[in-house]
């Protein structure tokens, strides 16, 4: 009964035994969090220190759907494997025996499988985000945490598949002789451009689609239209000089020409196509960050 | 003295009409701008968006370690109220604030995922509700027993029953440890003995000292629970108080309501439901003795129920219950519509209407609620469940039905056979 406050105001437990401490004093050294409700303003920067204070749901998050990816499969993984190596062995039948792509002097389907890799981690990245924050509309409208964990864990997730995938290009390196250099050092930061643009775009796609449902069905148009305008199937020397800075403002070309470097050390990037991408990465991910940020004030009113 | 634990100050929140339906598509807005663009050349309201407060200058204060009750009516803004402290939603005006760690229960099993074990689980729905990893390991063992499928632990969710994965979702909710704890009430759903052990948990809390914010339509439970109360009407403060005045004050309200009311009660637009939605009542009725519908009995008066079913997908086979529910949140009657009529099979288009004639209607004098629920026969999953469908009064009367009620303890007086032997 120690918790009941007359209606003087003292503790009743004060009164009554005099050991127990209030209930309102805080202990020595602890300082209460007081969160402050206001409404929205404008721009609101999001609070650091909380996203930091979050980072164990975010493990969650990126473990739950990696556990959930597969399960009641048969092959489980594996398709992890399967669906890029599918893909390359098309992609090399007609654009590398038929067509005649040019592959820059490797092989062409190491040429193709070493941008596929980033592509389709990027594609399922992006995928994942936009869908993120609908299909967790439950869980939104009932508790409270910082709603970027969402598409931010569909971009980390998406890391297991790629790493698999990423063992059997190594394979495929030593099999065509293409030994890999100390540019593999750079393997790492191409993945981060790659993991930001799938966050820049899909910020805005996620949010967008918890407006409106029509982004579900824009998106595998734009990620098929967006990987015709990345140098995946064919070398981005293809694309005129002049114009390798335009195209670089796809920042996936960027990727896509540095990671393919990176693992087979041939045909490094040009590197006006690197700055522009970088440059453009760094524009949509702020672009993103602003325009989920304004809708999370309202995402559970209207999702 | 102890300081605010909650301090909420001019508090408003501002839906746009049309703005909590399912989900907006872009033809709509198209359609909605050339609607706007047709009425402003007619002359109309140009920007005739329709608003609604759903809260509006709210104030009050929690101390720490009281228990608060919010109560009233349905959509008088007690949700909105907690989602705002929360943090799920931001107020359109005013603020809030609160000191400590808040924990908020606004359902039952929280990120719960069919696909993944019990173990997992509660391990991803406790991070969710706020748990650290290393508080999850430290109580995982007092979890599983509190729930009482510890066999189960790594069968994934979806093979468990409903009222399993009730019992597993209320254990990881009863160990989170926050300084202030805001429920819902919603979440005491299922069986009797599961809202008992939930109301029990509840108090357990509150005497732990923490602040406690408990939004509820039972009363009994507010009056037993909470040192303090809220009443919320149409958004704004009615009355705050002692649990005993609040409650007393509304429950005085509500029994003038039930008497004024029609006995029609629309359901469609309602939003306080769970349930999968495949099968929804949108409308339920009670009809006396003159035929119409009305909210008001004499004793012993029989009633005619009666609940429209829209069906939104094939269903095999369902089957609607309903309780009777006393002001004190007892649960006195329940039937089930199988118990003399055949199950269910409904198709997409086809509304139907369950009629049920109550004539042993021997309540006690007193203001009800009706809770009512469709359930599918197979899995006893929810299509629909309204928790409190609206009010009614019994009334002592003229005796035309034969009998009076008198002043004898308990919430029924049937007619029961005696004889010497």
């Amino acid at each position: 009964m120690g918790t009941k406050t007359n209606p003087v105001g003292e503790t009743l437990a004060v009164a009554a035994g005099g050991a127990l401490a209030p209930v309102g004093t805080p202990a020595a050294g602890v300082v209460p969090v007081v969160k402050r409700i206001v409404p929205a303003g404008r721009w609101f920067a999001w609070n650091l220190k909380e996203l930091l204070d979050y980072r164990e749901l975010l493990y969650f998050l990126v473990w739950r759907e990696i556990k959930v990816r597969y399960k009641q499969t048969l092959i489980g993984a594996g398709w992890a494997v399967l669906q890029p190596v599918a893909t390359m062995v098309v992609f090399s039948l007609f654009f590398g025996r038929l067509a005649k792509i040019p592959s820059g002097g490797l092989p062409y389907p190491l040429f193709f499988y070493a941008a596929l890799l980033p592509w389709t981690y990027f594609a399922g990245a992006l995928t994942g985000a936009t869908g993120s924050v609908v299909e967790n509309q439950r869980v939104i409208t009932k508790v409270y945490f910082p709603r970027v964990l969402l598409p931010l864990s569909a971009v980390f997730s998406g890391l297991v598949d790629f790493g698999i995938a990423f063992v059997l290009l190594i394979g495929m390196g030593f099999y065509y002789r293409v030994t890999p250099g100390p540019w593999l050092a750079f393997v790492p930061l191409f993945l981060l451009l790659a993991m930001l643009t799938a966050l820049g775009a899909g910020l805005w796609l996620a949010a967008l689609n918890a407006l409106y449902r029509d982004v579900r069905y824009v998106v595998p148009f734009l990620v098929q239209f967006w990987l015709f305008a990345s140098p995946v199937a064919y070398p981005s020397s293809l694309v005129p000089a002049r114009w390798r800075a335009v195209y670089g403002l796809n920042p996936m070309a960027g990727v896509i020409d540095g990671f393919r470097w990176a693992v087979t050390g041939q045909n490094p990037p040009s590197v006006a196509l690197l700055v522009a991408s970088g440059g453009a990465v760094v524009a949509m991910v702020v672009a993103g960050v602003w325009y989920f940020r304004r809708m999370e004030a309202t995402v559970a009113d209207v999702v | 003295m102890s300081a605010a634990a909650i301090s909420v100050a001019g508090l408003g929140k501002r839906f746009r009409l049309g703005e909590r339906e399912r989900y907006v598509a872009l033809r709509d807005v198209l359609a909605r701008a050339a609607k706007a663009a047709f009425r402003r050349r007619s002359g109309g309201n140009g920007n005739g968006r329709a608003h609604i407060w759903a809260l509006r200058e709210v104030s009050f204060d929690v101390r720490e370690g009281e228990t608060i009750g919010i109560i009233g009516r349905n959509g008088a803004g007690k949700s909105t109220l907690l989602k705002i402290l929360a943090g799920i939603t931001l107020p359109t005006e005013g603020w809030a604030e609160v000191r400590g760690r808040v924990g908020s229960l606004l359902e039952v099993g929280t990120g719960f995922h069919p696909e993944l074990t019990g173990r997992e689980n509660i391990y991803f729905s406790g991070s969710i509700l706020g748990m650290k990893r290393r508080e999850i390991d430290r109580k995982f063992d007092e979890i599983a027993a509190f729930s009482g499928v510890e066999t189960f632990l790594d069968t994934p969710l979806k093979h468990y029953s409903s009222g399993m994965q009730l019992r597993l979702a209320f254990s990881v909710a009863a160990h989170l440890e926050p300084e202030v704890l805001l429920v819902d009430e919603v979440l005491a759903v299922g069986d009797l003995e599961f809202q008992r052990k939930c109301l029990g948990k509840m108090e357990e809390v509150t005497r732990g000292g923490r602040t406690v914010l408990f939004v509820s339509h039972n009363m009994g439970a507010v009056r037993r629970i909470c040192t303090r109360g809220v009443w919320l009407e149409s958004g704004a403060v009615r009355l705050a108080g002692s649990a005993g005045e609040c409650v007393d004050a509304y429950t005085a309200s509500v029994e003038a309501a039930a008497e004024a009311g029609t006995g029609v009660f629309e359901l469609t637009a309602r939003s306080d439901r769970i349930g999968d939605g495949r099968v929804k009542m949108t409308q339920a009725r009670m009809i006396g003795s003159s035929g119409a519908p009305q909210s008001s009995f004499e004793f012993c008066e029989p009633i005619r129920i009666e609940f429209d079913l829209e069906p939104w997908e094939y269903v095999r086979a369902c089957f609607l219950g309903f309780t009777i529910v006393a002001a004190d949140g007892t649960h006195l009657v329940s039937s089930s519509h199988t118990d003399s009529a055949e199950v269910l099979e409904l198709t997409p288009g086809g509304r139907r209407t369950l009629v049920c004639q109550f004539d042993e209607n021997t309540l006690k004098p007193g203001i009800y609620s009706l809770q009512a629920a469709v359930l599918d026969v197979a899995t006893w999953e929810f299509s629909d469940w309204i928790h409190s469908i609206g009010q009614f009064a019994i009334e002592t009367g003229s005796g035309r039905f034969g009998r009076q009620p008198d002043a004898r303890p308990g919430y029924l007086q049937p007619l029961l056979h005696w004889h010497w032997d």
